[in-house]
């Protein structure tokens, strides 16, 4: 089994895109977590700290899955790693 | 069936799933019809429980197998959509379900830890594990250990791992169990523990992972009819919107925010007499003090001076013109329930010494953070952030979760069901929330200030049922109730929910067969995955490679058995707090599993001492931690002095997780690189497909 640049190249794509999203995770939970307080000043729908928690982070987590499976499921098939049609 | 495609199995599931549905909405509809005729409550309660029992019991019947495939990993062909609701049923516990808006409801703000640590987990799951331990394809999380790093110690601590962190978290599934059925059918507590594990075990026992993953199905729909209904209906009725989820945020949160600054606000007339009830707990808690102050000076002699105060106050009274019976009556009381021994009156003075906590202005709902100076915030702040750091790597780490994403046919479906997964846990975990700030609005608006002669029949209801979920007194005697007097206990929230509504019983029955889907279906998932960790990878891999399939799956059967008596028996005693076993449960995998699990697949240079270094380093701080800070280890006043960086022992794996990467990046470096064989699998698990690719399936 020997790997071919196309498929280091499909690893690096995958690493770049799993770190974005990952990224976007950690502000989604950590950052806003960290300035809840501050955040809680600006009004939208209810204190806008307590409104993400309560609910914006978790839609933000269901699209960044959401997002991931789609693109990759597509990557899979340009580098020729899909699996095919089960049975 | 082996002659069906995947797509024709999928859609003769999803048309299975839908006669299903719409027999059980037309089963809640007859059960309704029968409250109508008058057939009494305690009667509706036993139909709801036996006759969903019995459908879980029938599912897994009709899902028995003696195919090794099948009742490891449900034969590895769970459409994407319906292993998200296996997964959703799996992961939403009694605690999800009955308690979670309950603990919002109390905490504000700094209850959103658990939502968003239960959700956000999922994206660790979904970017760092599911495709990738799909791809390995095999039984259970020990056999990546094993495989991945090579020889049995890897797998071994791997094993230990799994039943630890399983265990502890079926034991607060099982006394959620025993809780709903003692609640509503009356049996005794022990009783319900062991009428609910029957129905447990009817499922797993015949049909292993198959049959759990059809019944969690099956669970997850009763699950999620039966909290959105009233939810639902509470919002159209309160806000005229019929989705909590906006109403909550839009109308009942500003309305809540506005009542607790009135509540707040000596100057206003609700905010004076919330004063007046706090200034007599005040006073209470003040009198307490004294008290105690004099019985740990003078001791009994003192105890028998206070009687004597009581007895010449008695003597008075009776002897005025104009005997004041209600005051004779209470200063009997005082005496009769007065404290025998020192002992007893320290107990009974401490107690009341407490109820001056009650004397505290109302949080407010949506404050984060609130405490009284800006160290304690930090404080708090640092907690809230490390939790939802411990509960996210954990939620990636427990293996009865990680052990879903091998059910599914490919690893493209794998990563679709991690998005379903999500999805379908979101939508009970997005509610909750909203949830929350409805009851308050309701208790708030609604219950303070109506008059104690005409309390909602909600209220008079539950304080009769249990003093612990809701506690009501007219404190200052002025015969209105004030926010100060009423204590309610969080579970009471999605219970009481039918009855705020104004909906029949037959939803309240609805609501409690939610609440035990949520429990079994999480007990179900445990229990099979601490039978697997012992007859699979202990029994089959190390002791006896060469076991005829017969014997695995009837060694698995026996263990599923004994394992599930021992858990019902440990529960049946009622240890301790449940919140912190559950806590527990998510430090302990974190810092056990996740480490070696993530290094396995994104770093090839990890070995075989590296994981062992890492899984032994993360479980060690992580134990350590808990050992010397959490009182039930008998640390006593030195609990909070042993805590570091002031975090709390439920969030001990804020230690364990680093110190576990910290332990595979020193023992892969100071041992020599894995073999080729090893590197070569971490390439087959990296890549769905791979021409000339070696096959890791296990069989």
């Amino acid at each position: 089994m020997q790997l071919t640049e196309k498929h280091k190249e499909y690893w690096q794509i995958n690493l770049r895109m799993t770190s974005i999203l990952l990224a976007i995770w950690f502000v989604a939970t950590f950052v806003m977590g960290w300035f809840a307080r501050e955040l809680n000043e600006i009004v939208i729908i209810g204190p806008l700290g307590f409104y993400m928690s309560a609910q914006g982070s978790l839609i933000i987590y269901v699209l960044i899955i959401w997002f991931y499976q789609r693109y990759m499921n597509n990557l899979d098939k340009q580098y020729g790693v899909d699996e095919g049609e089960d049975d | 069936m082996a002659t069906q495609t995947q797509s024709q199995f999928a859609a003769n599931l999803k048309r299975y799933y839908t006669f299903y549905t719409g027999g059980f909405v037309a089963f809640v509809v007859f059960v309704g019809i029968l409250e109508m005729l008058g057939v009494p409550v305690k009667i509706l309660g036993y139909i709801f429980l036996f006759a969903t029992i019995l459908l879980y019991a029938g599912i897994g019947f009709m899902s028995k197998t003696a195919d090794v495939g099948e009742y490891y990993v449900a034969g590895r062909r769970v459409p994407a959509l319906f292993n998200g609701m296996a997964t959703g049923a799996d992961w939403m516990s009694a605690a999800s379900f009955i308690g979670m808006a309950g603990t919002l409801f109390l905490a504000g703000f700094d209850g959103l830890a658990f939502v968003l640590g239960w959700t956000g987990g999922y994206c660790l799951v979904a970017l760092l594990l599911a495709p990738y331990l799909r791809k390995f394809g095999q039984f259970t999380i020990p056999d990546f250990l094993g495989a991945r790093f090579g020889g049995h110690l890897p797998r071994l601590i791997g094993v230990i791992a799994a039943i630890v962190c399983s265990f502890t978290y079926v034991i607060a599934q099982i006394y959620g169990v025993g809780l709903i059925t003692s609640r509503f059918t009356g049996l005794e507590f022990q009783v319900g523990v062991f009428v609910g594990l029957a129905g447990i075990l009817v499922c797993s026992f015949l049909g292993g992972m198959k049959a759990v993953t059809w019944t969690q199905v099956a669970q997850y729909i009763i699950l999620i009819v039966a909290y959105m209904i009233p939810v639902v209906w509470l919002s159209a009725k309160h806000t005229g919107v019929p989705i909590p989820q906006i109403a909550a945020y839009t109308s009942a949160l500003p309305a809540v925010t506005a009542l607790e600054k009135e509540f707040n606000d000596k100057a206003t007339p609700k905010g004076a007499k919330e004063e007046s009830v706090r200034a007599i707990f005040r006073e209470r808690s003040a009198a307490a003090t004294a008290k105690l102050a004099g019985l740990e000076k003078d001791g009994p002699a003192f105890l028998a001076a206070e009687k004597q105060k009581l007895t010449d106050k008695l003597a008075a009274l009776k002897a005025e013109a104009a005997p004041d019976a209600k005051a004779i009556e209470a200063t009997e009381k005082a005496i009769k329930d007065f404290p025998a021994d020192p002992g007893a009156a320290k107990k009974a003075w401490e107690a009341e010494k407490r109820i001056g906590a009650r004397a505290a202005p109302v949080k407010p709902h949506a404050e984060a953070f609130a405490a009284k100076d800006e160290a304690e915030r930090a404080k708090k702040k640092k907690n809230f952030l490390a939790l939802i750091a411990c509960l996210m790597i954990g939620t990636a780490a427990l293996p009865h979760i990680l052990m879903r994403y091998y059910t599914t046919p490919s690893v493209q479906e794998a990563r679709v069901s991690v998005f379903w997964s999500l999805f379908f846990i979101f939508l009970l975990y997005f509610t909750a929330p909203a949830l929350a700030i409805l009851a308050k609005f309701e208790v708030y608006s609604q219950l303070v200030g109506s008059s104690f002669s005409a309390l909602p029949a909600w209220v008079s209801n539950w304080s009769a049922v249990d003093k612990t979920l809701m506690n009501i007194a007219d404190i200052n005697k002025d015969g209105i109730v004030q926010l100060a007097e009423v204590v309610i206990g969080g579970d009471l929230i999605v219970l009481a929910t039918p009855e705020i509504a104004g909906l029949p019983y037959v939803i309240s029955g609805l609501v409690a067969a939610g609440g035990l889907a949520a429990a079994l279906s999480t007990a179900d998932g445990l229990l099979l995955t601490i039978a697997n960790a012992m007859s699979h990878d202990l029994y089959y891999k190390m002791i006896d490679p060469n076991a005829s399939t017969v014997r695995r799956l009837a060694v698995s059967k026996g263990l599923l058995l004994v394992v599930a008596l021992c858990a019902a028996w440990v529960t049946s005693l009622k240890p301790g707090d449940i919140l912190f076993l559950v806590g527990a449960a998510f430090s302990l995998a974190a810092s056990g599993f996740f480490p070696a699990l993530v290094c396995g697949v994104f770093w090839k240079r990890a070995n075989y001492l590296g994981a062992v270094i890492g899984m032994l380093a993360g479980l060690g701080t992580c134990m350590f931690y808990m050992y010397h800070t959490y009182p039930f280890f008998g640390c006593g006043a030195n609990c909070v002095a042993n805590q570091w960086w002031d975090i709390a022992p439920i969030s001990a794996g804020t230690f364990g997780v680093p110190m576990g990467f910290l332990g595979v990046i020193i023992g892969s470096l100071i041992s020599p690189a894995p073999s080729k064989e090893i590197q070569e699998l971490v390439d087959h698990v990296r890549y769905p497909s791979l021409e000339g690719d070696i096959d890791t399936r296990g069989a």
